[in-house]
């Protein structure tokens, strides 16, 4: 069964129920019922028109619980009839659900959970499964998260920013697990880029898929991280750098900057070189400071730093550094590695050694301790 | 979108405000602590934040390898054992500020007298899953 197919029909099928008059939190719910009906019984008898037959089991869904409902409280205010599908502007529907799910009243998390289901057409196990929450503690984060929206005007135009946020976070902050969440940030991002015409979407669309093409390289087989300069660049899809590059220059030409084409473009520059030492960083500081100026974030500071010191030398990344908070994520692990470059080994080993302390994640912690024990075992020879 | 464990202990945080020893409060006493921990996972789960709760024993059991072809060999219960853990709580949460919040409502759960136990929680943030974009 194609579940990519089924997954992509998501928005469409419940922009159609609230066209109808369902309200979103039970057209919600009829759609991933449908959806859970159409993975039981697609693969045996798969629909000539897969779409028809989910609006159709959706719609009969939806007639079914608000009926149950009814009658649970002893009303009918409902019709019964299947109303005349009428002009479903499908495009539309997908772009205001986008807008919804994204909606500045949800917290992050809401946001991210509701924009898998409702636009991705995940199912709540699975959304659990990849935030390894329990499928329950899910199943309420997305059941506030309808309820915090429901009373949004489904037409109302919402702000893209928010919408890319959230699907920046999928890609950024996926978990690794059966459901691969950086190809469904991608797919969703494609889909968005699709219903809107806006160079900040392309430019994530491009920073996803240039970071995606060096997915491969990015970790050794034993689960080992593998920084950009040490990466087997052969490892990268240049199908999917070639793609990205393409949509960020043509997002790019029609000056206005935003931060994701500002990021895209510095991934390009690496993804452009065809070795590390190749690489244009002069072109990566520059960007930088668009960036700066776009978003003014002390993390942009600090990759700044690096850059820097790639481009002018490690006393010059130093000096760059030295401007920055040294409480800030990260900071240790760039000040020991410009101190490496600049030859002061013993700061460096005492700096990574203080930076995988600090570190926020098992991979980052396990490299950082390796680069502390390099040091100190070429320092001891 | 952050896991944090909530860190309780028999032994080696620093002494609760109202540091009375659970086998001196009344009975009514002992239930409304416990109503009101239920209460506090049961609310977590409303929210959507709840991972995972679970208490330990108070008494375990030391193991390690022994060489090879060897049974491990175990030792203990150690008394003078600093630290001793006795049960712990996994959230889920949008921010740090959110999850100092939840440890601080957790410590309000009442003991002697009924009042507020201000036991010391240790709050431990877990280490995630590196990002993707790292430049």
């Amino acid at each position: 069964m194609d579940e990519a197919l089924l997954r992509s029909l998501t928005p469409t099928v419940l922009g159609v129920l609230v066209r109808r008059g369902a309200d979103f939190v039970a057209a919600e719910d009829a759609v991933q019922d449908a959806l859970v009906e159409a993975i039981r019984v697609w693969p045996a008898d798969p629909p000539r028109d897969p779409k028809g037959w989910l609006v159709t089991v959706a719609w009969r869904k939806f007639l079914d619980a608000t009926r149950a409902d009814a009658a649970r409280r002893r009303r009918e205010n409902l019709v019964d009839e299947e109303p005349p599908p009428g002009p479903a502007p499908a495009v539309d529907d997908t772009l205001q659900l986008y807008f919804l799910c994204a909606h500045p009243s949800l917290t992050p998390s809401s946001a991210v959970a509701l924009t898998l289901r409702a636009v991705g057409g995940l199912t709540t196990r699975q959304i659990a499964q990849a935030y390894l929450v329990p499928e329950a503690t899910m199943a309420q984060r997305i059941s506030r998260a309808k309820r915090t929206v429901a009373g949004v005007r489904f037409a109302q135009p919402g702000d893209v920013a928010t919408v890319l946020r959230v699907l920046y976070l999928v890609f950024n902050e996926g978990y690794s697990g059966d459901v691969d969440l950086a190809a469904e940030a991608i797919r969703l991002t494609r889909q968005l880029a699709a219903a809107i015409d806006h160079p900040e979407v392309a430019g994530l669309l491009a920073l996803m898929l240039l970071h995606h093409a060096r997915r491969a390289a990015r970790t050794a087989p034993d689960g080992r991280l593998v920084p950009l300069a040490e990466q087997d660049r052969s490892r990268w899809d240049t199908t999917l750098i070639a793609e990205g590059i393409e949509i960020l220059q043509a997002a790019l030409a029609r000056d206005r900057l935003g931060e994701f084409q500002a990021q895209a473009a510095i991934a390009a520059l690496h993804a452009d070189a065809p070795t590390a030492d190749e690489t244009d960083w002069v072109q990566i500081v520059e960007w930088y400071d668009e960036l700066t100026r776009l978003t003014d974030s002390p993390v942009v500071r600090l990759n700044r730093a690096v850059a820097v010191g790639e481009a002018d030398g490690p006393r010059a990344g130093l000096a760059a550094l030295a401007e920055l908070d040294d409480s800030l994520p990260r900071y240790a692990a760039v000040a020991a590695y410009l101190h490496e470059r600049d030859g002061d080994l013993s700061t460096a080993a005492r700096l990574y050694a203080e930076a995988a302390h600090k570190a926020p994640n098992l991979a980052e912690r396990d490299h950082l301790t390796r680069q502390a024990a390099r040091i100190n075992a070429r320092r001891a020879r | 979108m952050a896991k944090y464990l909530l860190l309780k202990h028999y032994r080696g945080a620093p002494a609760a405000v109202n540091d009375v020893p659970m086998d001196r409060w009344t009975p009514e006493e002992i239930s409304a602590h416990v109503t009101y921990m239920n209460d506090f996972a049961a609310r977590l789960q409303e929210t959507g934040e709840f991972v995972d709760a679970q208490a330990l024993a108070p008494e375990g059991t030391f193991v390690r390898y022994d060489g090879e072809g060897r049974p491990p060999v175990t030792d203990g219960p150690f008394a003078e054992t600093k630290d001793l853990i006795a049960g712990w709580m996994v959230i889920d949460v949008d921010s740090y500020e959110r999850a100092v919040e939840l440890a601080g409502e957790l410590s309000a759960a009442p003991g002697a007298g009924g009042k507020p136990i201000h036991e010391w929680l240790e709050l431990r943030p877990f280490l995630t899953e590196p990002p993707t974009i790292t430049e």
